[in-house]
């Protein structure tokens, strides 16, 4: 195999075998994976291949609402992994740009076209700067950035209700006022043209951060550099690359992308700032995004766009008696083929050499 | 403060720790082993479901069905994690990311089993948990008496009899030198005749069964049923009492201590006096700092396990 047909073959056999594992879940509990694939296919599509129902394009905007946060997180997991860096701070840098946000909302009254754009930059500084803890403890006392983005996914957790319970009011412990129009992605043309689902104007700001990320890790010679850290620290720093400033930087860069999913969901697809009990997971399913995506922009725009139809499907999974979080869990047994492909690889090869020695065989 | 508030917080304080220690202990076996565990979060919720549900289930049969919950969720944890031994010792996995992956599988997996056995999103309530015990002549003990054995939960001795065993096994005993071993240089260990894969899955199994346990304990003493939010990062914070206990046992002792007096004192805050006017989510961040904290004070000493994380390559040298 070569390796550009490898990167892209073994993710497949991942997602391939997730489904399999889901559906035999579903079979084995009593289920109908049939109404499993129907209600996906519904999820993004708003096609239904049961009954015969016209179609329905508000499930096509809720579709693309789903995969825009999950894109953005997938690349802030992938840019500090092309570093070198596994980062699982991305639920943090979330919540730390959706708070930024929800403040730069609530607090600043200026008209749409400066107040919408200072919303965003707000939730991408917050982002950068909740990644550059991790990145700094990193390349300045060599401390790990899993233990550390891990902990501070907590602290953000509880920055975020601290301040949105005590400092920016809470309606009833909860929400916050809702947001001035002013603030929001809202689009009453796009809303119209999909059955008034909340589709919003955030898919710009996401097709833009699919560029840059392509741009800088392939185009630039701060690309090269960071992923020249990535491949050999001891190497990059003999060549005179500066490895810890790259790995700040790229931490920074990482919770920039994370931050703006952050406004992405705030002002796009709600319009209005919460409390939370726990992280909604759209960090981890940002990893799912990256891992599957072979942490390339084209790659994690599919795997966005298939997790977010596991997303969207899921109201219409439960509607159907299949309990929603079968979505999960075929999610997560994606992520563990993913990450086994090294064993499958090998698994694969042996097989192959296998065939060879019986057909030798037969041809004897 | 008043005496009196430091005597009350105890059983809680207590109710809280032993989770994290029991469960911290099972990330030393694993890591010890060379394997990087983060899933301990997902192998408590795994655990805790099948406690919360065995409970239920039994729970009119029998009176000892809390115990049997704490067994069903030991072996559940065991099972699980095997998923996890499987994919970084036979499939070369890279251990963070299965972590995650079985973090993810937890919540779904638990979720979805309740909803076909009980048709909602969480197990039904139990009626009864695990009961509180004053034990007695040792009650009598002034002061210590009051502390620990006047109606506490009895899975805190099990806790205190688990770092122990733990010690005794990992420090003093050849298999424990041959288990650590396998964390610091499995190359040298396999030299010496010692089977690193099996090492490694003793080491897992082992994380799964005291994660699993602890997921038990954590549901049966602290919650009346099982949520997706039942374990709401206690897992976490095993793993950072096993940085801030040093990956030794009586440091996890103490770490796990320190952590469950720092939630009990979120409940106890606005008594006293110069802590009142904290804000509670203070101390629900305050284990995540200290963390953070301890993390770069020990920066650049060698404290855990060498060649924890590392996939096991036989030919490197």
């Amino acid at each position: 195999m070569t390796r550009r047909r490898e990167k892209i073959l073994l993710p497949l056999i991942a997602v391939f075998l997730g489904f399999i594992l889901g559906s035999l879940i579903v079979i084995a509990t009593g289920r109908s994976p049939v109404a499993m694939f129907a209600a996906m296919i519904k999820g993004f599509s708003g096609l239904d291949i049961i009954n015969d129902v016209p179609w329905n394009t508000r499930y096509v905007g809720e579709f693309i609402i789903n995969a825009m946060p999950i894109i953005l997180t997938g690349l802030a997991f992938a840019f500090a992994s092309r570093t070198g860096l596994f980062s699982i701070g991305a639920e943090g840098q979330l919540m730390v740009g959706s708070l930024a946000a929800t403040a730069v909302a609530l607090l600043v009254d200026v008209p749409r076209f400066i107040h919408l754009p200072l919303v965003l930059l707000a939730s991408i500084l917050a982002g950068a700067l909740w990644g550059a803890v991790p990145g700094f403890l990193k390349a300045r006392f060599n401390v790990h950035e899993v233990t550390v983005s891990i902990m501070m996914n907590y602290i953000a957790l509880h920055l975020n209700n601290f301040v949105i319970l005590n400092l920016l009011g809470s309606q009833d412990r909860v929400k916050t006022a809702f947001f001035p129009e002013s603030a929001l992605l809202k689009s009453p043309f796009l809303q119209s043209i999909t059955r008034g689902s909340r589709l919003n104007w955030g898919f710009i700001p996401v097709i833009l951060a699919l560029i840059i990320f392509s741009f800088i890790i392939n185009k630039t010679t701060f690309g090269y550099s960071l992923r020249a850290v990535g491949y050999n620290k001891d190497a990059s720093r003999y060549a005179g690359m500066k490895v810890n400033r790259n790995i700040v930087l790229s931490m920074m860069i990482a919770g920039a992308f994370a931050g703006m999913a952050g406004s992405v969901i705030t002002v796009g697809t709600f319009n209005f700032g919460r409390a939370m009990s726990a992280a909604e997971g759209y960090g981890f399913d940002g990893i799912a995004v990256a891992l599957v995506g072979g942490n390339e922009a084209s790659g994690i725009l599919f795997a966005g766009m298939l997790f977010g139809m596991l997303k969207s499907a899921q109201p219409l999974m439960q509607s159907q008696g299949i309990p929603r979080e079968i979505a999960g869990i075929i999610q997560a047994s994606i992520v563990l083929f993913v990450a086994m492909q090294y064993g499958i690889k090998m698994l694969l090869e042996r097989f192959k050499k296998k065939q060879a020695v019986t057909a030798d065989g037969d041809r004897a | 403060m008043s005496i009196k508030i430091l005597f009350e917080m105890f059983p809680i304080a207590l109710m809280f720790a032993s989770p994290i220690i029991i469960a911290a202990l099972g990330g030393l076996f694993s890591e010890r082993s060379g394997i990087v565990n983060i899933a301990l979060e997902g192998i408590m919720m795994v655990g805790a479901f099948s406690a919360a549900t065995v409970t239920v289930l039994l729970e009119e049969a029998t009176p000892l069905a809390p115990w049997l919950g704490l067994t069903a969720g030991l072996v559940a944890g065991i099972v699980f994690s095997l998923l996890h031994a499987v994919a970084s010792v036979n499939m070369k996995a890279n251990q963070t990311i299965s972590g995650t992956a079985l973090n993810i599988l937890a919540g779904g997996l638990t979720v979805y089993l309740c909803q076909i056995i009980f048709r909602q999103q969480r197990t039904r309530a139990f009626s009864n948990g695990i009961q509180k015990v004053t034990v007695p002549l040792l009650e009598k003990i002034p002061v210590l008496g009051k502390m620990f054995f006047i109606e506490n939960y009895p899975t805190f001795f099990l806790a205190i009899f688990l770092v122990f065993f733990t010690w005794v096994l990992v420090y003093k005993t050849p298999f424990g030198l041959r288990l650590r071993s396998c964390g610091e240089h499995p190359q040298a260990a396999a030299s010496m005749g010692i089977n690193v894969a099996w090492m490694r899955y003793f080491g897992v199994m082992a994380s799964g069964a005291l994660a699993g346990l602890a997921g038990g304990i954590m549901v049966l003493t602290a919650d009346i049923q099982y949520t997706l939010v039942s374990i709401h990062g206690t897992g976490f914070i095993a793993l950072a009492s096993l940085v801030f206990g040093k990956w030794n046992p009586f440091g996890v002792l103490g770490a796990g201590l320190f952590f469950g007096f720092s939630t009990a004192l979120s409940f106890y805050a606005k008594d006293i006096t110069f802590l009142a006017s904290l804000p509670g989510e203070f101390f629900y961040a305050l284990p995540y700092v200290l963390t953070i904290v301890a993390l770069v004070v020990f920066a650049g000493k060698s404290v855990g396990p060498k060649a924890a994380g590392q996939i096991y390559d036989s030919g490197r040298r």
